[in-house]
C-alpha cells in the first residue's frame, strides 16, 4: 500500500525515478532543479538505484550522453531548468527525431537576461516546437505521478517520443507537501522493470541511427514525426486512465474545477493554478460563475478537449508565463486563439501575460484578469501584460 | 609494444566493417583510416560519428557504409553520446538486461568536432573516465564545409577561412597539440597515427580498444582538396610527415611516452611542404620558421 510522506516536490521526481528502475542518468546541476539530481547521486551511492550516473560537464552533454544512452537501450532520465534547457536545445529535437523515450523533468526557470534563477515558462516555451510530449503538473503527487507515468507513454511502442515533465521552479520544486508513495510492487504492474528497447545499437544486428536526409527524404522523416506526436494523445490517455485504475488518482488532459456552470474560466498552465484555484472559489463566493481549466497536456495539444471544455463559456481567460517577442501574445493564448478561428464559438477571448521571472501572481491578479475581461478593458481577442501589480 | 596484435598486414581479418560504397574522394586519408580502425576494432562494436566528413560521406539514407551499429547525433558531442553509449551497457548488463560480454565503445570525430566545438565534450568524457576509445580523424581543416581553419591547422597553412592575402599568409597560429591535451588527463592510453603506417595504426587502436578506461588516438589524415594535393600521394605525404618530424607517431601508455616509429634521420620539412597546395605561398625563411617549430617540438619527444 502507499505510503503518505512529506517531501519536497523535487525529491518526490527522484522518488518516482528510482521506482522507474532507470537505467541510466545524466545530469548537470541547476537551480532550481539541482535537488532532483542529488538525491538521485545519493541513492545511487547507497545502492538504492541501481543506475549509472553520469556528471556531465555541461546540459548539452546530458542531453547528449541521454541520447547515447537511449540508443543503445537503457531507461533513462535527466533534469533542467531554464538556461540548462536553452543549452540543451539543438539536441532536444534529435532526441525526439530519433524516437528516443528519454523522460526529462523541467523545474521552469526564466530565461536571462538579467540572470534569474526564479520561475516562468519561457524555457519550456522556447522549447515548445522540438516535438517532445510537454505535460504540466502543479504540486508534489501530480509532479511523481506524471513523471512515472512519463516513462510508460514514451516507451510505448505506438509513442516512442522523450516526455517532459514541467513543473514550476522553486514554487513547486522548494516547497514540502503530502506525497502517496506507492508500493514497488503496485509500480511494477504499471511499469515493467526494464524498458524493452525493439531498436537499439546492437552489434548482432547492426543498424545506422542518424544517416543523412536529403530532401527527397527528410520531409517524410519530419511528417511522421509529427504524425506520431499528434497520435500519442490516445495513448496518454490510456496511460493515465489505466494509472488511475491502478493507484487511484485520475488525470485528464485537461483539469476542470468549477466548470459546470461556469460562464467565465481561466486556462493556466503549473503551479499557478494552486492560486487560481483559490481565485475561482473567492469568485464564487462572491457570485461570480468562475472556473478554472489547468492544461496537463500541452504538447500534442488537445484540441477537441479544449473544445468541449470551452464550449459554454463566455469568457476565457489565458494566462502566459513567457513572452513571445515581437509576437502576438503568450504561446498559450495564440493556440487559444488559433484553435477558435474556425471553432464557431461565441466566446470572449484574452489573454494575460504574467508571472514573469519568478513574480507571483496573487488571487488578486486573478481577480482583476476578470474584472479586466468582463469590463472590456481587455477587449476580447486582445492581451495584456502584468507588470509593477497592474496590466498594461 | 603494440605490435603484438598484427604482426604483419595479412595478419589483419579481411572483413570489412567500413564497408565500400562511400562516397569519399579519390584517395581520401580518412576513409582508409577509418576502415583500417574498424579492422582493428572488429564487430563487436558500437561507433559515435561527429558531424563532418566521415558521417557525410557514410551514411546518406538509406545507405550506410556501416557494418557495426552506427550513431550520428551532432558536430559536437561525440564523446558525449558515447559516454551514454558506454553507461547504459554497463548498466544493462549489470542488471542482467544484456548478456556480459566486451562491446567496443568508439567515437570517431575530425578535428573540429575534436579540438574545437568537440573538446568540452571530450574532456568531460575522459574525465569521468568511461571505458571507450576516442578516434580524432584529423585533416587540418573543415574540409567538410569546404576548408576552413581549425584548432589543428598547421601554422601558416592556407586555407579558406586563414587565406592567403596582402597582409596574412595563412594560418598565424600553430597546430592545436590534441594528443597533449588528451594525455593532460592522465587517461592510461594516447597514440598517434597515420594511413602510411597501417600495422602502427591498426596495433594502436586494437591497444585503446582493449585498455580499460579512455584511450584517444589521433589519426592525421591526408585531404587531397583540403591540402592541394594530387589523389595518388595520401600514402606518400603522410609518410614524409612522419620522416620529417612534423607528424611523429608515438604512443603515452600509462603516461610513459615512447615513439613508435622512429624517423632516423629526419627529412626537412620543405619535402613535405612543397608538395601541398596550400603550403604553396611559403618562401625559403617560412619554411625555415616551420623547420625551427618542428625541431623544437621533435626534441620534446626525444626524436632526435
Amino acid at each position: 500500500m502507499a505510503r503518505r510522506i512529506a517531501v519536497k516536490d523535487s525529491e518526490a521526481v527522484a522518488l518516482a525515478v528510482k521506482l522507474a528502475n532507470v537505467d541510466v542518468i545524466a545530469a548537470y546541476p541547476i537551480t532550481p532543479q539541482t535537488h532532483i539530481v542529488e538525491v538521485l547521486s545519493q541513492m545511487v551511492a547507497d545502492g538504492e538505484l541501481d543506475a549509472e550516473y553520469i556528471n556531465v560537464e555541461s546540459e548539452h552533454s546530458a542531453m547528449s550522453a541521454c541520447v547515447g544512452a537511449s540508443a543503445a537501450g537503457a531507461r533513462c532520465f535527466t533534469a533542467t531548468a531554464g538556461q540548462g534547457l536553452a543549452l540543451m536545445h539543438e539536441i532536444l529535437f534529435i532526441a525526439a527525431g530519433n524516437r528516443l523515450p528519454i523522460v526529462m523533468a523541467v523545474a521552469n526557470r526564466c530565461l536571462s537576461p538579467n540572470l534569474n534563477i526564479w520561475g516562468d515558462q519561457s524555457d519550456v516555451m522556447a522549447s515548445r516546437d522540438c516535438g517532445w510530449i510537454l505535460v504540466f503538473a502543479e504540486n508534489a503527487q501530480e509532479i511523481f505521478d506524471l513523471t512515472l507515468t512519463a516513462f510508460r507513454i514514451g516507451e510505448d511502442e505506438r509513442v516512442l517520443l522523450p516526455v517532459m515533465v514541467n513543473f514550476d521552479g522553486f514554487t513547486s520544486t522548494h516547497v514540502v507537501e503530502w506525497l502517496d508513495l506507492p508500493e514497488e510492487e503496485q509500480v511494477r504492474k504499471f511499469l515493467p522493470a526494464h524498458r524493452k528497447a525493439k531498436y537499439r545499437l546492437d552489434p548482432e544486428h547492426p543498424a545506422t541511427f542518424g544517416a543523412i536526409g536529403f530532401p527527397e527524404i527528410q520531409f517524410e522523416l519530419k511528417r511522421s514525426w509529427e504524425h506520431a506526436l499528434v497520435e500519442s494523445k490516445k495513448v496518454v490517455k490510456e496511460v493515465w486512465e489505466e494509472f488511475g485504475r491502478i493507484f487511484g488518482r485520475r488525470y485528464d488532459l485537461i483539469d476542470a474545477y468549477q466548470m459546470e456552470d461556469a460562464e467565465t474560466a481561466f486556462l493556466i498552465m503549473g503551479g499557478s493554478s494552486g492560486t487560481c484555484r483559490a481565485a475561482v472559489d473567492k469568485l464564487r463566493r462572491e457570485g461570480f460563475k468562475v472556473g478554472l481549466l489547468k492544461l496537463r497536456l500541452y504538447r500534442p495539444f488537445p484540441k477537441e478537449e479544449l473544445l468541449e471544455a470551452i464550449k459554454n463559456l463566455k469568457n476565457l481567460i489565458v494566462v502566459d508565463k513567457h513572452i513571445c517577442f515581437g509576437g502576438l501574445g503568450g504561446p498559450l493564448f495564440n493556440d487559444m486563439r488559433s484553435l477558435l478561428y474556425d471553432a464557431n464559438l461565441n466566446l470572449n477571448l484574452t489573454g494575460f501575460i504574467a508571472g514573469i521571472g519568478g513574480r507571483d501572481i496573487r488571487v488578486k491578479d486573478f481577480e482583476k484578469m476578470v474584472e479586466k475581461t468582463v469590463k472590456g478593458e481587455v477587449p476580447p481577442g486582445k492581451y495584456a501584460f502584468m507588470v509593477r501589480g497592474d496590466f498594461e | 609494444m603494440s605490435e603484438k596484435y598484427f604482426k604483419k598486414i595479412e595478419d589483419l581479418p579481411r572483413e570489412e566493417w567500413f564497408v565500400q560504397g562511400h562516397r569519399a574522394c579519390q584517395g581520401c586519408g580518412l576513409a582508409l583510416a577509418t576502415r583500417l580502425a574498424m579492422k582493428a576494432l572488429g564487430p563487436n562494436t558500437i561507433v559515435a560519428t561527429a558531424t563532418g566528413c566521415l558521417e557525410v560521406i557514410s551514411s546518406p539514407y538509406p545507405y550506410t557504409s556501416w557494418a557495426v551499429p552506427w550513431i550520428h547525433v551532432a558536430f559536437e558531442n561525440a564523446a558525449a553520446v558515447a559516454s551514454g553509449i558506454e553507461a547504459a551497457l554497463k548498466a544493462l548488463m549489470r542488471k542482467g538486461v544484456l548478456e556480459p560480454k566486451k562491446i567496443n565503445v568508439v567515437a570517431m570525430a575530425g578535428d573540429g568536432g575534436t579540438a574545437d566545438i568537440g573538446l568540452q565534450a571530450l574532456s568531460g568524457a575522459l574525465e569521468r573516465w568511461h571505458d571507450f576509445v576516442y578516434i580524432c580523424l584529423d585533416n587540418e581543416a573543415y574540409m567538410n564545409t569546404g576548408i576552413q581553419r581549425s584548432g589543428t591547422t598547421p601554422y601558416m597553412a592556407w586555407t579558406t577561412t586563414s587565406p592567403v592575402g596582402k597582409i596574412l599568409r595563412g594560418k598565424w597560429t600553430v597546430k592545436k597539440n590534441m594528443p597533449a591535451i588528451a594525455a593532460a588527463h592522465g587517461i592510461p592510453y594516447v597514440a598517434t597515427a597515420t594511413v602510411a603506417y597501417p600495422l602502427d595504426l591498426v596495433n594502436k587502436v586494437k591497444r585503446a580498444a582493449e585498455t580499460e578506461g579512455p584511450a584517444y588516438i589521433h589519426i592525421l589524415c591526408p585531404c587531397t582538396p583540403g591540402w592541394r594535393i594530387s589523389n595518388e600521394i595520401t600514402i606518400k605525404i603522410s609518410r614524409l610527415a612522419v620522416q620529417t618530424g612534423f607528424f611523429p607517431l608515438y604512443e603515452i601508455v600509462n603516461g610513459e611516452l615512447k615513439v613508435t616509429v622512429k624517423p632516423g634521420k629526419r627529412k626537412p620539412v620543405a619535402e613535405y611542404l612543397k608538395l601541398q597546395g596550400r603550403f604553396r605561398h611559403l618562401t625559403d625563411e617560412d619554411i625555415a620558421k616551420i623547420q625551427e617549430h618542428v625541431d623544437r617540438e621533435c626534441a620534446k619527444l626525444g626524436i632526435p
